[in-house]
């Protein structure tokens, strides 16, 4: 069987393709090793009915996968602590139709201008390779705009003062602010910050034949039981309804087919445990800034690039305590509010850089959270007697608020993904091995708006505060695990215009072969300090459009069918 | 009578849970929750069609809608795998033993429950309390579970009547009901 295009992932980087070929004229195959749980199995033009508020099903019992029992990621700080520390789950994106779209509260910020020229406009940093993007805000913004109508976007255009331009407004306004972020988003605007309505992909009105969220409180790491959601599910279903798509669910590919320049198709193997094989006249990988450099590596793709420089966000995370507030978190869309002005330079981060000895540092966008959960709350209460006091005293549920700020990463070639040479998924492949550690900037940066951020949460009346990070490091403390807990995993397969120093073109093409193209935030030069989702949806549109010979908001373009 | 426990093992089970999550000052404890169904449930999940692993969707019929979480997904093989190796362990199995042995939590059960003792049930609370914390990987476990089985879905067996829910003033899952925009903005 041969096809226009495999694509390989289904997550928001291969759904966007696939929605753009299809509706450009092209056949795809979408090959997702995780379970269907967002499509109805009858008629995959529709949503399913499989997601709800069920805390054990999706934070403990793996519902979305990857069940790290099946699919273990191996774990070490740095080459010094041997093979790995740790096994199991890291970085863990859903695997699973919808890929992480499905799990994200759907905050969706685009970048700014000086995002993608990090370089010219900061300069180099020791130990990092800081580079310019191979293309301008300017050049993506069509793209933004087109996938923000696609996937359903709310928010307030103008309210971030600190925001690159934009075409037109978002599609919707924003939802209902938490109360919680009401009050924490006065406090940060007396301390001079400019906190401003989260764009988020979930629905403050019916969109597009989906309905309005309504507040139910399990956004964040829950599949959206209404499909209010801006997950893949409206490209998905608009994907299947041209009648040009294949959803192959529960197939796992091995290895992708390389003859010299060219990928010929792929092997995989289907939920009956069979290997087979399938050509196709082009080949995109969307499995994420993990599992995509792990098959590039396992299909035997080499370039001294493939897998370095991964980041992750280094999480600052500034808790804080309210004796005297009730601030049910676990009602509204997870976060509401946020700020940037941790991505801002200013006399107070130029001294604090100088400080620690560095050219510059930045941050990242700040969320304004709540806990909220209650049996993961209820891990945090001692057990014995008083248990259900403080329970309905909500000490660590209703009266906690947090600020977690998704800190830029610095592209180290010293973070990598590589394949574990011990540890095996339960197909009998090599894992993905990790090797992450935060550096001095990203530890300055985490110190310098960690006591910004802690005076918000003064200002906002906390009686107790508590700087933590994640991973954990000693200087913090060490309260939480030594990985890294961010799902926003970015790096390993850069972008650029030179061959000997990114892996792909300006097109998310790998530079060694023709027809491979990259729809992820793999191939991204550097992290920003912002959420990887838009943009790496924005780059997949981009890449399909320039395959499919379109432009943002056509049906039908010069390559229909591929000659690629 | 307990789906995979023995019954003087549930009997050490429910002595546990009480003392973890204690019923007291009007509080439901372990004990209201049945708490101790919950883990031998997900220890018996196995001897449940389809397995009590995960609960339907979208929503459980408690405010409005169809009662969708009764109705337990099938598992793929896949799942299966995962889910015979966590609560069954590997048992020598070559499938199941692609990084090495995995110990089970029947396993992890049946000893932990063994290790407090037969007459855990019948010895005071401190005694009880001294022997939960001396096995600390244990302890954290069953604590674990005890949150899951208090403050989880009343379909997985646990948090019976949602008394787990109702004493905190929580409504568990909300859909299709969900919040307004009054009670998610203002105090």
């Amino acid at each position: 069987m041969t096809t226009d295009a495999i694509i390989i992932g289904s997550g928001p980087g291969g759904s966007t393709a696939a929605e753009v070929l299809t509706r450009a004229g092209w056949s795809v195959v979408i090959m997702e090793k995780g379970r269907n749980h967002l499509l109805d199995t009858d008629d995959l033009t529709k949503p399913a009915s499989d997601y709800s508020n069920d805390e054990i099903k999706f934070m403990v019992r793996h519902f979305l996968g990857p069940d790290p029992l099946i699919e273990p990621r191996a774990f070490r700080r740095s080459t010094d602590e041997g093979e790995h520390t740790h096994v199991g789950e890291v970085n863990s994106i859903p695997s699973t139709v919808g890929g992480g779209g499905t799990h994200a509260d759907g905050k969706v910020p685009r970048f700014r201008e000086e995002d993608f020229r990090l370089l010219s406009t900061y300069g180099p940093q020791d130990d990092a390779h800081v580079a310019d993007w191979p293309l301008t805000y300017d050049e993506l913004e069509p793209f933004y705009t087109e996938v923000e109508n696609a996937i359903g976007v709310s928010g307030r255009a103008g309210a971030n003062p600190f925001a690159a331009w934009r075409s037109g407004p978002y599609p919707m306004p924003p939802g209902a602010p938490m109360y919680g972020a009401v009050l924490s988003s006065a406090a940060a605007e007396r301390v001079g910050l400019h906190p401003y309505e989260a764009p988020t992909a979930a629905n403050s009105i019916a969109y597009d034949g989906r309905p309005a969220c309504n507040n139910c409180g399990f956004c964040a790491f829950f599949g959206c039981p209404i499909h209010a959601k801006g997950d893949p599910v409206a490209l998905l279903t608009k994907t299947m309804a041209t009648g040009r798509a294949e959803l192959m669910a529960e197939t796992y590919v091995s290895r992708i087919r390389l003859e010299g320049r060219r990928a010929t198709g792929v092997d995989f193997i289907g939920p009956d445990g069979v290997e087979r094989s399938m050509e196709a006249k082009v080949v995109i990988v969307a499995g994420g800034a993990i599992e995509t450099p792990r098959l590039l590596l396992q299909s035997g793709l080499e370039h001294p690039d493939l897998g370095r420089h991964l980041m992750v966000h280094f999480q600052t995370i500034e808790v804080g305590h309210f004796n005297d507030l009730r601030l049910h978190p676990h009602r509204g869309r997870s976060v509401t509010h946020v700020h940037d002005d941790h991505m801002v330079q200013n006399d107070a981060s130029r001294a604090a850089a100088a400080e620690a000895n560095l050219p510059w540092l930045r941050g990242g966008l700040v969320e304004h959270a709540g806990g909220g959960f209650l049996v993961g709350g209820a891990r945090h209460v001692p057990w014995g007697s008083g248990h259900a006091r403080a329970m309905r005293e909500a000490t660590m549920s209703e009266q906690i608020w947090v600020f977690i700020m998704q800190g830029e990463d610095l592209p180290y070639p010293t973070n990598t993904v590589d394949l574990s040479p011990s540890i095996r998924d339960a197909r009998g492949f090599p894992v993905a091995r990790i090797t992450y550690k935060p550096g001095r900037h990203e530890l300055a940066a985490s110190r310098h708006h960690g006591k910004i951020l802690q005076s918000v949460l003064e200002e906002m009346g906390a009686d107790w505060t508590i700087h933590t990070s994640s991973p954990g490091v000693p200087e913090f403390g060490g309260l939480t695990p030594p990985t890294p807990e961010s799902r926003h995993v970015i790096g390993t397969a850069r972008m650029g215009d030179d061959p000997g120093t990114s892996v792909v073109d300006r097109w998310g093409r790998v530079h060694t072969v023709d027809n491979l193209v990259l729809a992820d935030s793999s191939v991204f030069p550097t992290s920003t300090g912002y959420g990887p989702t838009l943009t790496l949806v924005a780059l997949a549109a981009r890449a399909a459009h320039h395959l499919a010979g379109t432009t943002p908001g056509t049906t039908s373009g010069a390559n229909e069918g591929s000659t690629t | 009578m307990p789906v995979w426990l023995s019954d003087h093992e549930y009997h050490v089970l429910r002595a546990a849970c009480a003392q973890m999550l204690p019923s007291e000052d009007g509080a439901p404890g372990a004990e209201e929750a049945g708490v101790a169904d919950y883990i031998d449930i997900l220890l018996g999940a196995f001897t449940f069609d389809p397995p009590r692993i995960w609960a339907g969707g979208p929503t459980s019929g408690r405010m409005g809608g169809d009662a969708g979480f009764v109705r337990f997904h099938r598992l793929s093989a896949l799942d299966e795998l995962a889910w015979r190796m966590r609560i069954e362990g590997s048992r020598g199995l070559p499938e199941r033993e692609f990084n090495g042995p995995v110990l089970g939590l029947q396993e992890q059960y049946r000893q932990g429950l063994a290790a407090l003792g037969d007459d855990f049930a019948a010895v005071d609370g401190d005694e009880q309390r001294r022997r939960l914390r001396a096995d600390e990987g244990f302890c954290d476990l069953l604590y674990g579970h005890c949150c899951e089985g208090m403050y989880g879905a009343p379909e997985y067996g646990g948090n019976r009547n949602g008394v787990g829910w109702s004493y905190l003033g929580r409504d568990g899952d909300v859909q299709p009901r969900g919040y307004s925009d009054q009670d998610v903005s203002e105090p």
